[in-house]
C-alpha cells in the first residue's frame, strides 16, 4: 500500500510542479541572471557584473524599500487588531451568522482590485461620497483625503483584509474552549489568558495572515498610484520604472531580486515553521 | 467559555460595521454609475442610465470582455485540472515529499504579483515568445493555480482514504476509482476552486499589466482611464463585470446547492 501511495503522490504532484516550474522557478532564474548583467542590455550573454547593485545603494533605491517595508509592516500591524476581534467572533461565537460573513467577504475578493480602490478614490476625493455629502450636509468646505501616506496604509488594510481575517479564524477555531474554561476556572484573567493561551494555540494562523498581508503589502504598486496619486513611490513602483521608462532589465530585476530575497525569504522560513496539516485540518 | 450578551453583540455589531465599510467603495461606482454629470460629484443631483449604453455600444468594451473572457476560462480549465491532482498530492496520499511539495505549491501565492509579472515577461522574451492575452493565461496561473489547489486539498484533507482501498480492494482500477469515488468525493472542490480561478482571473491586474503584450484586459482598460482622468465609463463597465461576478456567484452556490441535495436523495437522505 506504502508503495502505491509514493508513486500516486508523486504522478499527482507532477501536473502542477511541471507547471509552477515553467511559469515560477525558471522566470525567477531569468530575473536572478539579469540582475548580474551590466545595465541595459536585453540579453543574458554578457560577462556578470555587481554595478546594479552599486546602483541600488548609490542612487538611494533603498528609500523607497523602507517606505514599502514600512507601510506593509504598518498595514500588517493595523490588519492584525482590526481582524482579531472579528476572527474571534467568526471562530467562536458567531455560528451561522460567520459563514456569511465569510461569503461576504469572499465576494469582495472577485471583484478587481483596481476597482475597490477606485471606488476609495470616488468615495474620499474632493467632492467625492464622504466629503460631497459632509460639504453638502454641514455646508462646511471639504478637502479631499488623497494624496499622502496614511491613505495608502488604509488602502492597504483595506486591500488585503481577507488575507488576514480568513488564517486567523482558521488559527483561532484551532485554540479548544476547555482549555480557555479551564484557565479561566483556575482564576485567569482575560488578558492572561488571552497571552498564554489563545496568542501561542493560534499563531500559525497569526503567522500566515501576517506574513501574507506583509509581503502582498510590500509588494503592492496600485494602492501608491491610485490613492497616493504621484506623491508617494514605493519599491515596485521603482521596478517598474526602471522595466518601462529607464529601459533597464539589468538594474529593474536587481531591485526585484532584493524585493524578491526579502518576501521570499520570509515566506520560506515561515512556511517551513508551520505545520500544514495541522491548520487545514487532517484526519487522524 | 460562556460569553457575556454584550460581546456577543458587541463583536455582532463591530462585524456588521466591518461589512460596510468594506461595500462602501463598490457602492460608491455603483452610485458614481449612475450620475449624469460628465464630470462626477457627490451628491449626485440627477440619474441617468446612458453610461450603461455607450459601454455597451463601444466596440472596445465588448472586444474587452471577450479577451478577459477567454483567458479567465482558460485559466479555469487549467487550474482546476492541475489543482485536482496537486490536490491529492498535497493532502491525500503519503509519500515522501509530500511537506516539501506544499511548502512549494503554496510559495507564490506569498510573491508580489507585479514582480512575477516583470519577471514572466522577461522569461518569455528569453525564450522568444511574443506577449498576447496567451501569454496572460500562463501569468494568471502563477497565482492562481496554487489557489486552486489548496481550495481542493481542504476538501480532500475530509476524505476518507477507505473509500479508495475498499475500491481497489474489490478490483477498481485507477482511473475507474478516480471517476467514481475520487472526482465525486472532491466535487464540491472542484467548483469552488473553478469558481475562485474564473472570478480571480477575470478581476486580475497586476499579473496582466506586463503579460498582455499588445492586447488588454478588462481591468487594464479600467487601469489606464483611471490614471488618465475621470471617465464615467469607468464606474459603468465596473459595474457591469461586478454584476457578472455576482451573478457567477450566485449561479454557482445555486448549482453546489443543487447537486448536493440529488446526492443526499441518492443517498437515502444521509450526506
Amino acid at each position: 500500500m506504502e508503495r502505491i501511495e509514493e508513486r500516486q503522490g508523486l504522478l499527482s504532484a507532477l501536473p502542477v510542479l511541471i507547471l509552477l516550474g515553467a511559469i515560477f522557478l525558471a522566470p525567477l532564474l531569468v530575473v536572478a541572471g539579469f540582475a548580474f548583467m551590466p545595465p541595459k542590455v536585453f540579453h543574458l550573454a554578457h560577462l556578470p557584473s555587481f554595478e546594479n547593485f552599486r546602483i541600488f545603494f548609490d542612487q538611494g533605491y533603498h528609500a523607497p524599500l523602507l517606505r514599502s517595508l514600512g507601510m506593509a509592516g504598518a498595514a500588517t500591524v493595523l490588519l492584525f487588531v482590526l481582524c482579531y476581534p472579528l476572527a474571534y467572533g467568526m471562530a467562536k461565537i458567531f455560528g451561522r451568522f460567520s459563514l456569511a460573513i465569510t461569503l461576504a467577504v469572499v465576494a469582495t475578493l472577485f471583484v478587481s482590485e483596481n476597482i475597490r480602490l477606485f471606488g476609495w478614490v470616488l468615495t474620499l476625493m474632493k467632492g467625492g461620497m464622504l466629503p460631497g455629502h459632509l460639504e453638502a450636509w454641514t455646508g462646511l468646505e471639504m478637502d479631499g483625503l488623497l494624496y499622502n501616506l496614511p491613505i495608502i496604509v488604509l488602502g492597504l488594510t483595506y486591500a488585503y483584509f481577507p488575507f488576514m481575517l480568513f488564517p486567523l479564524v482558521q488559527g483561532i477555531s484551532m485554540v479548544p474552549d476547555d482549555l480557555r474554561l479551564a484557565a479561566s476556572d483556575l482564576g485567569a484573567s482575560r488578558l492572561r489568558i488571552f497571552l498564554e493561551i489563545d496568542l501561542p494555540l493560534a499563531m500559525p494562523g497569526i503567522v500566515v495572515g501576517s506574513l501574507l498581508t506583509f509581503v502582498l503589502a510590500a509588494g503592492a504598486m496600485a494602492e501608491s498610484k491610485l490613492l497616493g496619486g504621484q506623491a508617494v513611490i514605493v519599491m515596485a513602483d521603482e521596478i517598474e520604472t526602471a522595466f518601462t521608462y529607464g529601459q533597464n532589465w539589468p538594474l529593474g530585476s536587481a531591485l526585484a531580486l532584493i524585493l524578491i530575497l526579502i518576501v521570499g525569504g520570509l515566506a520560506i522560513l515561515a512556511l517551513s515553521k508551520i505545520d500544514l496539516d495541522g491548520i487545514m485540518g487532517r484526519r487522524s | 467559555m460562556p460569553h457575556k450578551p454584550i460581546t456577543r453583540a458587541a463583536l455582532l455589531v463591530y462585524g456588521i460595521l466591518t461589512l460596510l465599510v468594506l461595500y462602501l467603495p463598490i457602492a460608491a461606482i455603483a452610485f458614481a454609475s449612475f450620475s449624469k454629470a460628465r464630470y462626477l460629484s457627490f451628491p449626485i443631483e440627477r440619474y441617468t442610465s446612458q453610461w450603461y449604453g455607450k459601454a455597451l455600444e463601444s466596440s472596445t468594451v465588448s472586444d474587452l470582455i471577450v479577451t478577459s473572457f477567454k483567458v479567465a476560462f482558460a485559466v479555469m480549465l487549467v487550474s482546476v485540472v492541475a489543482g485536482f491532482f496537486g490536490a491529492l498530492a498535497f493532502a491525500r496520499y503519503r509519500w515522501r515529499f509530500r511537506g516539501v511539495f506544499q511548502k512549494f505549491v503554496l510559495l507564490p501565492i506569498f510573491f508580489p504579483q507585479a514582480v512575477l509579472g516583470l519577471a514572466l515577461l522577461m522569461w518569455f522574451n528569453a525564450i522568444g515568445v511574443t506577449p498576447t492575452w496567451q501569454t496572460a493565461i500562463a501569468a494568471h496561473l502563477v497565482w492562481i493555480a496554487p489557489i486552486a489547489t489548496l481550495v481542493i486539498a481542504i476538501r480532500a484533507y475530509g476524505f476518507d482514504p477507505a473509500l479508495e482501498e475498499a475500491a481497489r480492494d474489490m478490483g477498481a482500477g485507477y482511473w475507474q476509482i478516480l471517476r467514481e469515488i475520487t472526482l465525486p468525493l472532491l466535487w464540491p472542490g472542484v467548483v469552488s476552486a473553478g469558481l475562485f480561478a474564473f472570478l480571480l482571473s477575470w478581476g486580475n491586474f497586476p499579473l496582466s499589466l506586463f503579460t498582455t503584450g499588445a492586447d488588454l484586459t478588462l481591468p487594464e482598460w479600467l487601469y489606464a482611464k483611471m490614471v488618465s482622468g475621470y471617465s464615467p465609463l469607468v464606474p459603468s463597465v465596473g459595474s457591469m463585470t461586478l454584476a457578472l461576478s455576482l451573478i457567477l456567484l450566485l449561479a454557482s452556490a445555486a448549482c453546489i446547492r443543487l447537486t448536493g441535495r440529488r446526492r443526499r436523495r441518492a443517498n437515502g437522505g444521509e450526506g
